[in-house]
């Protein structure tokens, strides 16, 4: 009796089939995320303020619009308010509910962390609506420096990075405005200067 | 062959060519650091452009537009973060690499596969451009407001998971377009009896602030960001040639993104996603797909770079925008006494051409800077985070106070920063509203133009091109139901949504 030996199977590099399996879903997952990102818990209070000056902006729709009688629809002013607003109370409606909805089916997470940071990215537009209101005042080039060094020292930057602030200052005033021309005029600051120097500031800085 | 040598003619000069320089660059170095993004460089810059010369301040802008994707793989492959939203999928099988020891590999694939599908798209556009000549001039008002209507509906449904809001965000969008003074009767439109509001919000103050303040305020809020510089070692330039061993793959991403960004609203993300899903159903080895596949990174760069030229068809062809570069890029043309639509291709066919030429040029550029300086580009990656808010704070105030010198034009951005961090944080879009602002003027404008023509719902297709059109808003439509109601059985039946 002769004993068959099976011939040697080839070296198949690939993984068995469940792990290929697994790792294709893995993948798949991952995709998914991207295409469907992490719904936040604090989506529901964005919704709800939306849908709340939607309803508002629906009250104030016919003191802010003209509808001229006798007119066809589509030459009417008020059209496309109208038309925007329904869409901003339907859609609107429609997103508030799917909200309620998933944060039902997800209890647990507070949304008042993401609130609270929603309200601390308003100290930055205070600094940013200071430096607007300093530029017309002190030029835009004494503004630029003491906003950026001012913003680097408030976010804690010392030493080199502190010392880079300024000069950051400097070279967007000298590029945009010295170079590129863009228009902001000059401040209530540069009128204390000798004539020369001042058209000079005006013009450069 | 004229057409051709007078559009190299309008190139040929020097300050146009710096603009393609400084553009190719500084877009690069722009997508290469993770938070700032070509929307936040284009919306600042633009202001700065208004003095150009139309064809330098176009030029400048699409430079930036087109090769930050190229910067956007850098952080991507070598950080695991992305430099632009686009390049997210690049991170997974570009990561991976790296951490195999691959990155000067990963790096030349990704350069390489860009640069095919820039290469690719631009010239299948130049080639396709005869034909776009004779079909745009089919394109009456009604036409025009019913490819605006199917780009509207495009980008609410382009946002899976998310209609609901990007709807409700189209029509924010919308409403901010009708506040003002309206153009036909000089009625006042939610003005409430302010005069800074009767000219209406202005679309790039909106842009700046949902794009740049927003950003610059997460970074600020945010903590910092260790700035470290990656090493890198070995030859970049030396892996760029293997792009060709996934020939296949690189043209079917060019592919993917050349057809999906003349569709409005659909963009990048889609055409990467098909490209990707495409490359691994061809592949023998699916299962390295996210764990450093070299074809996945060909599959998602080639056809995330063979958007931007393919965007600026319906741009160029019909004026209108597909997603919010182009949105900006068209007050660009407005701005510049530029106006994009069917008239463009038949009496500026050398313009067209010329800006198609520049984007061919300045994938050349991109890749010839990338491929000699990406070492030195990598310092990027290690400015801090915060300190990159306070340049891009800064620089916003130049884009938002120069166009009217108007403290309330900073103000309304300021707003609609606070708008874009918590759309931002909370992963909603931002780009319904930018569409809407553009789109609800094209259809507002349209529909009234077109209707001493409407006597009936008929004659809305009364001709082959609206008809056309009309079937398309019915089959997006019908299949976007069909996906919801595929998943609805999906959850049903307790297998979640796919």
């Amino acid at each position: 009796m002769t004993r068959h030996t099976p011939a040697p199977r080839a070296f198949d590099p690939r993984p068995p089939e469940p792990e290929r399996d697994k790792a294709i879903a893995e993948t798949d997952k991952a995709l998914a995320e991207i295409l469907r990102p992490r719904q936040h818990r604090a989506e529901v209070v964005f919704a709800l303020a939306s849908f709340a000056i939607a309803v508002w902006l629906a009250t104030q729709w016919s003191a802010q619009t003209t509808w001229f009688e006798g007119q066809r629809a589509g030459r009417q002013p008020g059209l496309w308010p109208l038309i925007a607003i329904i869409g901003m109370l339907t859609f609107g409606a429609g997103a508030l509910i799917a909200c309620l909805l998933r944060n039902r089916q997800a209890a647990g997470e507070s949304a008042l962390p993401e609130v609270v940071l929603w309200a601390r990215t308003a100290e930055y537009l205070g600094w940013f609506l200071a430096y607007v209101l300093i530029v017309p005042w002190a030029g835009y080039l004494p503004a630029t420096l003491i906003f950026c060094t001012a913003l680097a020292f408030r976010l804690g930057y010392r030493g080199g990075m502190l010392w880079l602030a300024p000069v950051l200052g400097v070279a967007v005033v000298v590029l945009f405005k010295g170079f590129l021309s863009v228009r902001i005029p000059g401040g209530a600051l540069y009128e204390l200067f000798p004539r020369a120097i001042r058209n000079f500031l005006v013009l450069y800085l | 062959m004229d057409i051709l040598l007078a559009a190299l003619a309008t190139l040929a000069r020097w300050d146009v060519i710096a603009a393609l320089l400084v553009g190719s660059i500084g877009g690069v170095m722009i997508g290469a650091i993770p938070g700032v993004g070509p929307a936040v460089a284009i919306a600042i810059l633009l202001p700065a452009t208004f003095g150009m010369d139309p064809l330098v301040g176009l030029t400048l802008l699409l430079g930036i537009y087109g090769s930050s994707l190229y910067g956007g793989s850098i952080p991507a492959i070598l950080i695991n973060t992305p430099g632009t939203a686009v390049n997210a999928l690049t991170t997974y099988d570009g990561y991976p690499m790296t951490q195999a020891g691959q990155a000067p590999r990963a790096l030349g694939l990704a350069f390489g596969a860009s640069f095919v599908g820039g290469m690719i798209a631009v010239i299948v556009l130049i080639l396709f451009t005869p034909v776009l000549a004779r079909v745009a001039p089919m394109f009456g008002s009604r036409e025009i407001f019913l490819a605006a209507l199917l780009g509207c509906i495009l980008v609410v449904v382009a946002h899976r998971g998310q209609a609901l809001a990007a709807g409700a965000l189209l029509f924010f969008g919308i409403f901010i377009h009708t506040v003002g003074m309206e153009a036909n009767r000089y009625t006042m439109r939610f003005t409430f009896d302010q005069p800074w509001l009767t000219q209406g919000i202005d679309l790039i103050v909106v842009v700046l602030g949902l794009f740049a303040l927003s950003q610059a305020f997460i970074l600020l809020t945010e903590p910092e960001r260790a700035g470290k510089v990656p090493k890198l070692q070995g030859s970049v330039a030396r892996s760029f040639l293997e792009v060709f061993r996934y020939k296949r793959t690189a043209a079917t991403g060019a592919g993917c993104g050349t057809v999906m960004g003349i569709i409005p609203g659909v963009g990048e993300f889609v055409s990467q996603f098909l490209s990707y899903t495409f490359a691994r159903s061809r592949s023998k080895t699916p299962e390295k797909f996210g764990r450093g596949a070299p074809e996945g990174l060909v599959a998602s760069e080639s056809a995330n770079n063979s958007v931007p030229p393919a965007a600026m068809v319906p741009l160029l062809a019909l004026g209108i925008p597909g997603e919010e570069l182009t949105a900006m890029m068209l007050t660009v043309f407005y701005v510049h006494n530029v106006i994009p639509g069917p008239a463009l291709f038949q009496n500026n066919m050398d313009f067209v051409i010329a800006l198609y030429l520049c984007l061919a040029i300045l994938n050349i550029l991109a890749l010839l800077f990338l491929l000699s300086a990406t070492r030195p580009l990598l310092r990027v990656l290690a400015v801090p985070s915060r300190f990159l808010g306070i340049v891009i704070l800064t620089l916003s105030f130049v884009g938002i106070y120069s166009l009217r010198n108007s403290v309330i034009d900073c103000m309304v951005a300021g707003a609609f920063g606070l708008l874009g961090v918590m759309l931002k944080r909370l992963n909603l879009p931002t780009v319904p509203i930018i569409l809407g602002i553009v789109l609800g003027g094209i259809m507002e404008e349209r529909l009234r133009t077109s209707l001493p023509r409407i006597r009936s719902a008929w004659d809305w297709v009364d001709r082959p091109v609206s008809q056309i059109i009309v079937a398309l808003i019915a089959l997006v439509l019908a299949l976007h139901v069909w996906g919801l109601w595929k998943e609805w059985k999906g959850r049903r039946h307790g297998q979640g949504p796919h």
